[in-house]
């Protein structure tokens, strides 16, 4: 099959999305004749025009309240914020507007609003620009939160979001963004809540979140040549959470150890956890762990930045502690 | 007019923030600053003109473009490098990095990966300072970007509304990474909006060094005393990339880059000193070496400085006190 990256991969959709339906536009910094600070709407510009990709001042507010009210009256709003922390200026219209209008409004208005954005630390790009925050979304009534950790579920997730009536949320780490991966031709979904097992195995159950299930599977390669046999699952949505995929993998593991570069308490690992723990229990052969990102602002010193960060030698080692349990 | 000395002062100045940028640049290509780094060259004047009326205890709050910010404000270039370079003996000790440059002790109060809070700041160093007593003054840099953000309308109304000790200075180089501010304002003047919030402003040749001393000097004079905000606005032009290692082609033309190379601040100010007898060629050329080496010795400090240590991580989240 014919390999793309993350970006290559989402522009297929956005496109073919944008092909079909005229009620799509997208707006952020540089997304118009530039294609986007990561590329992700190159060619679209000369396509489809000013009007919908269109380029906005720095108003990260402005435009988010904007493509609210858009999306109240029938258009369909993508917002690239080019790095995900930009997000977090236009908290207040996502969290009692966007997330709630819905409700508000009985159901008789819906929200179609895409918001993407790259996440993660990684290349010194030090603490206003190496942001995930998913978990606080995912906390939230109201979002969908997708982070997708191959290009060809970038492709169908973001199909997905695309389609749907809700508020996505669609986060990709920056170090994947611009690696390879077989992707289908065509146009495919991918819906929301349904993880992906990466890796099959029967010794413990591993869930890793975005940029970490590359270095858990190859944490699993290491330990598979000593006959240590592990599951990856990938979730793809943190929000819709495939629970029935962990439940089962822990089922057959009776281990499990949760892997996210995002910040543990009150995290996504907290709340796998709390779940496998209520409808679970009895499965359990050992505590549930959990290995997350230092709990502090990203640093900027390659140094700092390498300590903050699980790696696959970490990951590795956890797995080995887990195991001895 | 200010006197000789400040006039040497403010040459050695903007010489100090070019040689610093070069220097910064050819690092980055080189692989040793391992974040972005956005120069300031072609802008000198800007932080020049304005922070030699300062105190070390006025407060300056900066953007992502704020190296020059920094060395003006009395951060030295070796500290400046060595944060770029990610080293323990940054002023931010490696954790910030070219977007986070902090130094209170001279007030430099932050430069930032987000662009807007440094208005917001400013203002609300001028609440202090008006609440404390105090003659300090607060003062914002900011790009033409950050005029289209929130955070400038309502900066500006909360410092007009109580008559602030804060200066607003706009360095507007006619573009937000690649968008063009004639796009994206719909009132491309940022000198005459002061009136729409109850405050002066006006509008200078951001590459006159003189005319930004001046402008900024009558501003300050009436922060401190108690006659309120100002906000002035620079024109200039960055005349590098965004930031280093970005294209630089496609939203401009060679020609208009050129146009303003002609008018590069350090050039011109260099021309009037001497067209004026201020100084003669020896007395600059000596100034040029001397401030040549100081950057040369700064590298040479932040290549060979140590490493934060990676134990310290978790230091600083929460007061130690
Ligand atoms: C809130 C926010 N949105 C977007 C960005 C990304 N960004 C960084 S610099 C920049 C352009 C800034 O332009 P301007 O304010 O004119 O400053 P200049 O770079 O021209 O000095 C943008 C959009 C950001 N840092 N912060
Ligand atoms: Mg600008």
């Amino acid at each position: 099959m014919r390999e793309l990256t993350f970006v290559e991969a989402t522009l297929e959709a956005l496109d073919s999305a944008m092909a079909r339906d005229p009620s799509i536009f997208v707006v952020g910094e540089g997304i118009g004749a530039r294609g986007g600070n990561f590329n992700t709407t190159v060619g679209l510009f000369d396509k489809y025009g000013p009007e919908r990709l269109c380029d906005t001042p720095i108003s990260e507010r402005g435009f988010v309240g904007m493509c609210a009210g858009a999306a109240m009256t029938g258009t369909r709003p993508v917002v690239d914020f080019m790095f995900f922390d930009f997000i977090l200026d236009a908290f207040g219209e996502l969290v009692n507007q966007i997330a709630k209008m819905q409700y508000m409004s009985s159901g008789r208005l819906k929200m179609p609003i895409l918001l993407r954005g790259a996440i993660g630390i990684g290349h010194s790009a030090a603490t206003h620009h190496s942001g995930s925050y998913y978990p606080i979304f995912a906390h939230l009534p109201g979002f969908r939160v997708v982070v997708p950790s191959v290009p060809s579920d970038a492709k169908g997730l973001f199909a997905t979001a695309l389609q749907s009536d809700d508020p996505v949320l669609f986060l990709e780490h920056k170090s994947l963004l611009f690696n390879r991966g077989e992707v289908p031709e065509g146009e495919y979904t991918i819906p929301f809540g349904q993880a992906r097992v990466a890796r099959e195995g029967t010794d413990c159950t591993l869930v890793a979140i975005g940029s970490m299930v590359d270095k858990t599977l190859a944490a699993c390669e290491r330990l598979a040549e000593e006959g240590i046999s592990c599951e990856v699952i990938d979730p793809r949505t943190i929000a819709p959470l495939d629970m029935e995929t962990v439940l089962a993998s822990v089922h057959k593991t009776g281990r499990l150890l949760i892997v996210d570069e995002t910040f543990q308490p009150c995290g996504v690992g907290a709340e796998i956890s709390a779940q496998v723990i209520d409808r679970g229990f009895d499965d359990l052969d050992a505590p549930i762990r959990r290995l997350n990102g230092a709990h502090v602002p990203t640093p900027y010193s390659p140094t700092l930045e390498e300590a903050i960060v699980p790696e696959a030698a970490e990951i590795e080692q956890s797995i080995r502690d887990l195991l001895a349990e | 007019m200010p006197e000789s000395e400040q006039l040497l002062a403010l040459y050695r100045e903007m010489l100090i923030i070019r040689y610093t940028e070069e220097q910064l640049a050819r690092s980055h290509q080189m692989g040793l600053i391992h974040g972005a780094c956005h120069t300031y060259v072609g802008e000198e004047a800007i932080a020049t003109g304005v922070c030699a009326h300062l105190r070390p205890d006025d407060a300056v709050f900066s953007t992502h473009r704020g190296h020059g910010h920094a060395l003006a404000k009395g951060v030295s270039p070796h500290e400046v490098i060595a944060e770029l370079f990610g080293r323990s003996t940054g002023c931010s000790e490696g954790r910030g990095g070219s977007m986070h440059l902090f130094k209170p002790e001279v007030g430099m109060m932050g430069t930032s990966g987000i662009v807007g809070p440094c208005i917001l700041q400013a203002t609300g160093a001028g609440y202090s300072f008006k609440l404390l007593k105090s003659d300090q003054i607060g003062v914002a840099f900011f790009g033409d970007g950050a005029v289209n953000n929130g955070a400038f309308h309502e900066g500006l109304n909360l410092a007009s509304i109580w008559k602030l000790p804060t200066l607003f200075v706009c360095e507007n180089n006619m573009y937000a990474t690649e968008v063009p501010f004639a796009y994206s304002a719909g009132n491309p003047h940022v000198g005459n909006r002061g009136p729409a919030y109850g405050m002066e402003s006006l509008t200078v040749d951001g590459n006159d060094v003189l005319a930004v001393y001046e402008a900024a000097g009558e501003a300050i004079q009436r922060a401190r005393g108690g006659e309120g905000p100002t906000l002035i606005e620079c024109r200039t032009y960055r005349t590098r990339a965004h930031a280093e290692g970005m294209r630089d082609a496609g939203y401009r033309t060679p020609e208009e880059v050129e146009a303003w190379k002609a008018r590069d601040p350090i050039t011109r100010y260099n021309g009037w000193l001497l067209e004026n007898e201020e100084a003669g060629p020896e007395t600059l050329a000596a100034i040029e070496a001397e401030v040549k080496e100081m950057v040369a010795d700064a590298e040479e400090f932040a290549r060979n400085s140590p490493w934060p240590e990676a134990d310290t991580v978790s230091e600083h989240v929460f007061s130690q006190r």
